[in-house]
């Protein structure tokens, strides 16, 4: 069990790292770029070009949120 | 050689210079401080399961996926990957975390290694696994990096190059200098592989999308391989603005303690 644990927490570490909040961010934009492309109203072009916007937004969302001043 | 070659060979370089960086400092603290023999050991122990797990990895990774599904996985970890570094290099150039420090981190291991109990045998228990975590856990990265660049580039032995090189260079000047490697700008490389590895984890990620639609053919970014350049510049502008839109006052201790501080690797 307690093998289990840390060989969980080490791929946790190593995949999701120190903030959540990126990897959360990443799979949010692909899951609505996903979404953008069963529609099948655009082009590879355009996809591409909303999945870019979109994992920058997303990135630039979590990273706002990280620096965002907390109540003392 | 072409460029794209080129871009190869130097993502990857860049990426196993600074994990080696990190993996000499605590090897160097065991070395110096307790017993060279178990540090050595567990270094070549780690460098032994990460060749297995390179081998198995590769293997599966080459064989197993259809492209579009390995661009999807690979590209969305690349880019986790990446925008994990791109962040904290934003979040070091703003002031708002402490910014990595070699020398600091030596102490720190020479400290925890002075303080451990000596083990029985002829190996020192504590040496081998603190340098076999270090080596293996840094390792971890590079293999990662290296076989994924590799495949996608179709061409493993080009970005094994890349990486091999930045070992060979960092234990020479590790040998050479025979102390903590503090005069490399780890935080400017790193601030760079955090870039590269969120433009190509971009280009990638979004191509691979295409996995999910009839054919199961990747996306084509417009321009192609070009389109990467683009990213480049792109996650590079975004990162110089939050910078600016986040920077603090300098204060006399650049090691800032506050909210934002965290455990620096």
């Amino acid at each position: 069990m307690r093998f289990l644990k840390s060989f969980g927490q080490f791929w946790y570490d190593f995949v999701i790292g120190d903030d959540w909040k990126i990897a959360v961010a990443v799979v949010l934009a692909l899951a609505v770029l996903l979404a953008v492309l069963s529609l099948g109203l655009f082009g590879d072009a355009t996809l591409a070009v909303v999945g870019g916007v979109l994992l920058v937004g997303a990135f630039s969302v979590s990273l706002a949120i990280d620096v965002r001043p907390t109540k003392s | 050689m072409d460029a794209a070659t080129w871009g190869l060979i130097t993502a990857t370089f860049v990426a196993c210079f600074v994990e080696m960086v990190e993996a000499t400092t605590i090897v160097m603290a065991m070395g110096y401080t307790r017993s060279w023999r178990s540090a050595l050991t567990g270094v070549a122990a780690a460098l032994a399961v990460l060749a297995v797990v390179t081998s198995i990895a590769g293997y599966a990774l080459g064989r197993w996926f259809p492209e579009a599904a390995l661009q999807l996985v690979i590209g969305g970890l690349l880019l986790i990957f990446g925008l994990q570094w791109l962040r904290k290099a934003i979040l070091r150039s703003s002031g708002r975390k402490a910014v990595h420090d070699e020398d600091a981190i030596y102490r720190e291991e020479v400290e925890a290694a002075k303080s451990a109990g000596h083990s029985a045998g002829r190996l020192d228990m504590f040496s081998f696994m603190v340098s076999f975590k270090g080596v293996f856990l840094e390792g971890m990265e590079v293999v990662f990096i290296v076989i994924t660049f590799g495949l996608n580039a179709d061409n493993v032995p080009a970005a094994s190059v890349g990486a091999a090189a930045a070992v060979v260079i960092v234990l020479g000047i590790a040998f050479a200098v025979r102390r903590p490697l503090s005069m490399i700008d780890e935080n400017l490389l790193k601030y760079g592989v955090g870039l590269l590895l969120a433009s190509f984890g971009t280009y990638w990620a979004v191509e691979g999308i295409g996995i999910f639609r009839a054919g199961q053919e990747s996306l084509e970014w417009p321009g192609h391989d070009v389109a990467i350049v683009g990213l480049l510049m792109v996650w590079f502008l975004l990162s110089r603005v939050f910078v600016s839109a986040l920077r603090t006052p300098r204060t006399s201790t650049p090691a800032l303690a506050g909210p934002f501080e965290e455990n620096v690797r």
